[in-house]
């Protein structure tokens, strides 16, 4: 285990410690204070490794796990690896503290949330280093799982507990696709390592499993990262703690299906499929995204759908540069490849100003008691602080100067340009689409934004309208990290190369090796269209915002059902009620219905291995003649058979059952059985006693005779089993495989000194068999007498109730 | 000779029992089925016997004992319980 290792296991190994600690120390200290030294030990050391990174040296550590199967962690840190890192633990630092003042010591249990908080973080860091496929999912698995806990932290509420099943039911759902198409690449490439996968990739890209393997791969990064239609769950997870939002529902985990699909980019660039399918679901999100958000009174919620849009935008972007694999290096390849930089750059910014921006939002809300917009405003005179980060997070977002929005957002528009222009794989038709939408979507993006800043912090205050009576600035802790953010996203701004050329160039080397010359970040590109599409989007954007109140109308026009909450609703209801009336169709209760379909499976099966084995071939030569004995016996055993059948009486059964037994006992005379005749004929008799003991004690109103009713599926179902059975026999007994072992047991007087060869078979050659029948019998003997028994005993009371 | 004679008294027994049937079928009382049946009990009882001189074994004459203990006992608890109304009697 390396110093590396030991720097990405650390948060699991202090989750284990915070219990202690919380139970020692939470009375005088607030337990987040312990918890913060992990993320910032981690960041620390991750800043350490990136000079030797940004040199293109990078780190692969193995660390045995189960060597047998080839399955070990291993640690492989290049620059989109190490940068995924830095957001994850320096966020996680900020988060955390900022939950040391917004997570009251006294009243919340701290324990659990630093506990789900610490194992999310070390899952998500893992996930993000390791080189084997199976780690990779068992950490993926992980971060949903502790996701799950974070968002149902507020367990008595409801709302949580079905936002956080929501969750879990579509990101485990993903998770598993996901699993089932590494395990697809597992089979092509025969690694389980991520490195060897990329270098195998003509391997793959020739397989016939590669488009099963793409779909499902694409399937668990759509819906851990909320792109369309599986983005239902992301809004619903706002119910959890705000550093939680702030944390997993902004910066982190939805960013793992990002991560996959930079990952996966090598492998799947450059194929049509993957092409239309990511920029495609990216932009569809990108435009659903920006379009719901500006309905939200929610601001979590607005938010929510905000990080959904610029998922999609993100998502899009790797759509546009996964074409650069589709070329040789060179200028084209670059061009492309400058998209893939902008993802990574937007998903930096987002990170950066939409963690600020929940955590505007946690302060809003710990402070006025409400995150309705509908009841908020004014609070621009009360919370100055609050408002410039506000300001300068949703005018990032919104994609102005001089925030780093705007950069990521030139680039955006430059890349969907690209896109247009691809001439690759035909579809020119949806290629122009592509930045219309964006663009569109683009506006709808600055109408929120505007919502977002102007809603709550201008207007007219309206104190009566708030839970909480005082309203002031949130204490100095709580304002830190959200500063923290809001001077990088200006910082950023004005020197955006210092950030690419240590992190966001080494992460893009990372995905795309062979680059001719590093990418640089200009503010200014001189008047090309993205300058006059970013003017246009502020223009309209602006006219539309002061005229909201109008339009806003149309989306009532819509009805409330089409949305995919319902659908997804809806279709939940809709499984259950059908598995429901499913298994009651055939789970009906009734012991004939099970019989019969017990007594339709034996004689299929039976029927369709004899056929389809070709198997019914009657060989008699080896059959014994057939003696007038035989007939006769047989002849009265039909009769007192049909009559047990056919009798209306139910002693006249029982008596006809017994002469069924009689019989056999003639039959064992006749074909040489003495043993066998004395027992079957006490055991008949006794059974036959039996019989009519229960008859005798049948409930008055059951004795009313009644003839068997006739019942056609019955007959159907007995004459098939019968023939099946007969026809089985009959094939089975003229076919000697080998010959039979007796010779061996003709040898009972010289081996167990034993003239009734029977007996010493049952006794000596067999008798481990005996002694487990007589068990059988005396568990029998014991279950009757305790039936009896304890019936005896209980059913004075019970017998006079039902009487 | 002794083979025909063997297999005449079977016939013999055979129609002797379909007989005893009939009585147990028709019967009107219960006492009669009883009786017939215990009479059905000591033609098997003959039957074995003489298919055991047939096939020139004596290993069915526990057999042969057994059926007529049975019969014996299915007999008397029968009697018992249409004179009692119970085959055993619970000591009080």
């Amino acid at each position: 285990m390396s110093f590396l290792h030991f720097t990405i296991l650390l948060p699991f190994i202090a989750a284990i410690v915070v219990p202690f600690i919380y139970r020692s120390f939470n009375h005088k200290i607030h337990t987040g204070w312990f918890v913060v030294l992990v993320p910032v030990f981690i960041f620390i050391n991750l800043l350490l490794q990136i000079p030797s990174i940004s040199n293109g040296e990078n780190i692969l550590i193995s660390m045995p796990w189960i060597p047998s199967l080839e399955i070990n962690f291993d640690i492989y840190m290049d620059g989109l690896a190490l940068m995924f890192g830095l957001i994850i633990s320096g966020i996680g630092a900020l988060v955390v503290i900022y939950s040391i003042f917004y997570m009251d010591k006294n009243r919340e249990a701290l324990h659990n949330f630093y506990i789900y908080l610490l194992l999310f973080m070390g899952a998500m860091l893992g996930l993000v280093s390791s080189d084997n496929v199976f780690v990779l999912y068992t950490l993926w698995e992980l971060t949903s799982v502790s996701s799950f806990l974070l968002i149902a932290y507020w367990y008595e509420r409801k709302k949580s507990r079905e936002g956080a099943l929501k969750a879990m039911i579509i990101t485990v759902f993903g998770g598993l696709a996901m699993l089932a198409g590494l395990i697809l690449l597992v089979m092509i490439t025969d690694t389980y390592s991520l490195r060897e996968m990329i270098a195998n990739v003509d391997l793959i890209q020739e397989s016939a499993l590669f488009i099963p393997a793409l779909l499902l791969i694409l399937l668990g990064a759509f819906t851990k990262s909320a792109q369309f239609p599986f983005s239902i769950w992301l809004p619903d997870a706002m119910e959890a703690p705000t550093p939680v939002s702030a944390y997993l529902h902004s910066a982190t985990m939805v960013k793992a299906g990002i991560y996959l699909v930079a990952r996966m980019t090598p492998i799947f660039g450059g194929s049509a499929t993957w092409f239309w399918l990511v920029v495609g679901i990216g932009v569809i999100t990108l435009f659903y995204g920006s379009v719901r958000a500006i309905r939200q009174t929610d601001l979590k919620a607005l938010l929510a759908f905000s990080t959904i849009s610029q998922l999609g935008l993100i998502m899009s972007l790797l759509g546009v540069g996964s074409a650069a694999f589709y070329f040789n290096p060179g200028e084209s390849q670059q061009l492309y490849a400058f998209a893939l930089f902008a993802a990574i750059f937007h998903l930096f910014n987002h990170s950066t100003f939409k963690g600020a921006l929940f955590m505007v939002v946690g302060i809003i809300d710990h402070e006025t008691g409400t995150r309705d917009i509908r009841r908020l405003g004014g609070l621009l005179s009360i919370m100055p602080i609050t408002f410039t980060i506000a300001l300068i997070g949703s005018l990032s977002m919104a994609g102005l100067p001089p925030f780093n929005g705007f950069l990521s957002k030139e680039m955006f528009f430059t890349g969907m340009l690209q896109a247009s222009e691809v001439d690759m794989f035909s579809l020119e038709w949806l290629a122009n689409g592509c930045p219309i939408l964006a663009w569109i979507a683009s506006i709808f993006t600055f109408i929120y934004c505007m919502i977002l800043l102007v809603r709550p912090f201008l207007g007219t205050f309206k104190p009566d309208r708030l839970p909480k009576e005082k309203v002031h600035e949130a204490p100095i802790g709580m304002l830190i990290p959200p500063i923290i953010l809001g001077s990088l996203v200006v910082l950023i701004f004005f020197f955006p190369n210092i950030l690419g050329q240590y992190i966001l160039n080494p992460a893009i080397a990372s995905i795309v090796p062979d680059l001719e010359k590093p990418f640089k970040i200009t503010a200014w590109h001189g008047f090309g269209p993205e300058l006059y599409m970013t003017i246009g989007v502020i223009v309209l954007g602006l006219l539309l915002f002061v005229s909201i109140k109008k339009w806003n109308i149309a989306f009532r026009v819509l009805p409330e059902n089409l949305n995919l909450n319902y659908l997804y609703s809806s279709s939940l209801e809709n499984m259950e009620k059908r598995s429901v009336s499913f298994t009651n169709r055939y789970m009906t209760g009734s012991i004939r219905h099970y019989l019969i379909y017990i007594f339709v499976f034996v004689f299929s099966v039976l029927a369709l291995a004899l056929i389809t084995l070709n198997a019914i071939d009657f060989d008699f030569s080896n059959y014994a003649y057939v003696t007038i004995y035989d007939v006769g016996i047989l002849l009265a055993m039909i009769v007192a058979a049909l009559t047990t059948l056919f009798t209306r009486n139910r002693i006249t059964a029982i008596v006809s059952l017994g002469a069924v037994g009689y019989l056999v006992v003639m039959l064992f005379v006749i074909f040489r059985a003495p043993d066998l005749a004395l027992t079957q004929m006490v055991v008949e008799t006794a059974t036959t006693a039996l019989f009519l003991l229960c008859f005798y004690h049948l409930p008055k109103l059951g004795k009313k005779v009644e003839k068997v009713k006739f019942k056609l599926t019955n007959l159907i179902v007995s004459i098939l089993v019968g023939v099946t059975v007969t026809i089985l026999t009959l094939v089975a007994t003229g076919h000697k495989l080998f010959t039979p072992i007796t010779e061996f047991f003709e040898n009972a007087y010289e081996l167990a000194g034993a003239k009734n060869i029977v007996n010493a078979i049952l006794v000596d050659f067999r008798g481990f068999d005996t002694m487990l029948e007589i068990a059988v019998l005396f568990i029998a003997g014991i279950g009757v007498y305790t039936l009896i028994k304890l019936r005896s005993k209980g059913s004075d009371t019970d017998e006079a109730e039902t009487e | 000779m002794f083979d025909i004679l063997m297999i005449l008294s079977l016939v013999i027994l055979t129609c002797a029992v379909l007989l005893n049937i009939f009585r147990v079928v028709k019967g009107p009382s219960s006492a009669d089925r009883v009786q017939a049946l215990d009479s059905i009990g000591i033609n098997l009882i003959a039957g074995i016997a003489i298919f055991s001189v047939y096939m020139n074994t004596h290993a069915f004459f526990e057999l042969i004992l057994l059926i007529g203990i049975l019969s014996f006992i299915g007999t008397i608890a029968f009697a018992r319980f249409i004179e009692r109304g119970v085959v055993i009697e619970r000591k009080r």
